[in-house]
């Protein structure tokens, strides 16, 4: 596990002792850059509000992926199912992605307030879409012999979604989802950005104002981490839901 | 007694005729070949036979009963065998079960006694994956076998498999029709596969396709085991290249 990833390590670290030397030097003032020492400090002294902060970015985040993921799911069986719809809407679905969701934001704002409505409206807007796409995809991808197959053994529309269709889409699905998921997070917390009264994108507007670039950095990278537990949740998910995909290849072929 | 009986079905696509007046019989208990070159429309006839496509015209029976253009009586086998990677072999096995409605629990037991008379023993939890191509086609023969107990049509079932584990396919699938009273029909353009496992051979040529001639083997079964070296075999053979 390390050995596989020591370049990445190596380079993280390297990375990381530059910025602290770049830092001590004095060569940069601390005020415009902080050195890794402070953010971590900063971090630490930080960790009650960084804390409840986490928790409404965290509320929105999952209640967003979870009706995104509805709304997905939804939008690609129907568009599976009736070819009209997909024809009709699935330029549009990629319209609704050109438009940048800092752009969105504000006029959430405007019509829903700033509680946490306007909040999970954009991200069910930003993460139903990978979730749609990587669902239509694989639906497309079911063998067509297999359907087949089942058809001629009888099976309902119904049986054939559900043992063929489903699960020859699920790999996409997971995809998507992880997509969604990081998306998720940065679309909560660009909203909590353009206008709230909690969250670490309100935490963000605060210290910036303040010039406090320790904590600035401190809530950045604690983003990041909340981003990468989500996916590492769902390969966790993924490989649960899969296991056939992760047989020990040593295993394989042997009878 | 007649398993199935198929009755001048005649097929076009886009008006161009691809089956014309097809006829062939399966009584019980016998195995009875389609031989054509590729392409020559017999994956067609399956289609109808199970119902997946219509017929023009022309009808289907199966024990005596009207099946004509009705899907759900009769499944077939591919040469792919179209085992779902994601189930489990005992769980693809069960599917036929499952369609009809039968519990999860149910229908896993219903199969579960019969992997060991399909050499499967031992191979319910695996995923297909992790199983030979000889042993898939098992699965997947038992999987059409769980659905329509009496006939079972094969799409070139052996045709991927290597030329040894296809050999030991052939012996395994004449003994199993032989314990479990199986009645098969056989597509194949393998002429020596033909003679060596069929009852009755209907070869089918042209364009658009029709059976142009029915050749009886006269041989008894089991089979000897030098069968495919006699001169028997060999006029078999020669006549039915003659006639491709």
């Amino acid at each position: 596990m390390l050995r596989r990833n020591l370049p990445s390590v190596i380079a993280v670290v390297s990375l990381i002792a530059i910025w602290q030397a770049v830092c001590s030097s004095g060569l940069i003032p601390p005020y415009m850059l902080p050195s890794p020492i402070a953010v971590v400090k900063a971090f630490i002294s930080e960790i009650p509000a960084l804390w409840s902060h986490s928790l409404i970015t965290l509320q929105e985040a999952f209640i967003g992926l979870f009706f995104g993921v509805g709304v997905g799911f939804l939008a690609a069986i129907l568009m599976d199912h009736f070819t009209v719809l997909y024809k009709a809407f699935n330029p549009i679905l990629i319209i609704t992605q050109t438009i940048p969701s800092v752009a969105i934001a504000p006029l959430l704002v405007l019509w829903f307030g700033y509680e946490m409505t306007p909040k999970i409206v954009l991200i069910v807007i930003t993460t139903f879409f990978p979730i749609t796409v990587g669902l239509l995809g694989g639906f497309r991808s079911a063998d067509k012999d297999a359907v087949n197959l089942l058809r001629s053994m009888g099976a309902t529309r119904l049986q054939i979604f559900r043992y063929i269709k489903f699960p020859s889409a699920l790999p996409q699905f997971f995809s998507g989802l992880k997509i969604a998921s990081a998306y998720s997070v940065v679309g909560a917390v660009i909203s909590e950005w353009l206008g709230g009264f909690g969250g670490l994108g309100v935490y963000m507007t605060r210290v910036k104002k303040a010039f406090a670039f320790d904590k600035m950095f401190a809530v950045i990278f604690l983003i990041s981490i909340i981003s990468l537990a989500l996916m590492a949740l769902v390969n966790f998910a993924e490989k649960k839901c899969m296991p056939y995909n992760y047989l020990d290849k040593k295993h394989k072929r042997k009878i | 007694m007649k398993k199935l009986e198929v009755k001048n079905i005649n097929k076009s696509f886009d008006g161009k005729p691809v089956l014309q007046d097809v006829s062939i019989e399966l009584n019980e208990g016998e195995l009875v070949c389609l031989l054509g070159v590729s392409g020559s429309g017999k994956s067609t006839l399956f289609n109808i036979i199970s119902g997946i496509l219509q017929a023009d015209s022309g009808t289907v029976l199966l024990d005596g009963e009207d099946v004509t253009n009705k899907s759900g009586h009769i499944s077939y086998m591919l040469q792919k065998d179209m085992l779902l990677p994601y189930r489990t072999i005992e769980d693809n096995v069960a599917l036929p079960l499952l369609l009809k409605g039968e519990k999860k629990k149910v229908a896993r037991a219903a199969v579960s006694a019969l992997f060991d008379r399909f050499g499967l023993d031992g191979t319910q939890k695996k995923y297909p994956s992790q199983l030979s191509g000889g042993m898939r086609q098992r699965a997947a023969l038992l999987r059409t076998y769980i659905f329509s107990r009496s006939v079972a049509l094969l799409d070139e079932p052996f045709s991927a498999l290597d030329a040894l584990t296809k050999a030991s396919m052939h012996k395994w699938y004449l003994d199993l029709m032989q314990n479990i009273r199986l009645s098969t029909v056989f597509i194949t353009h393998d002429v020596d596969e033909a003679i060596l496992l069929s009852d009755r051979i209907y070869l089918l040529s042209g364009s658009p396709a029709r059976i142009t001639q029915e050749i009886v083997i006269n041989e008894t079964k089991p089979r000897r085991d030098d069968f495919p070296l006699t001169q028997e075999f060999l006029e078999y053979k020669r006549k039915i290249l003659s006639l491709l």
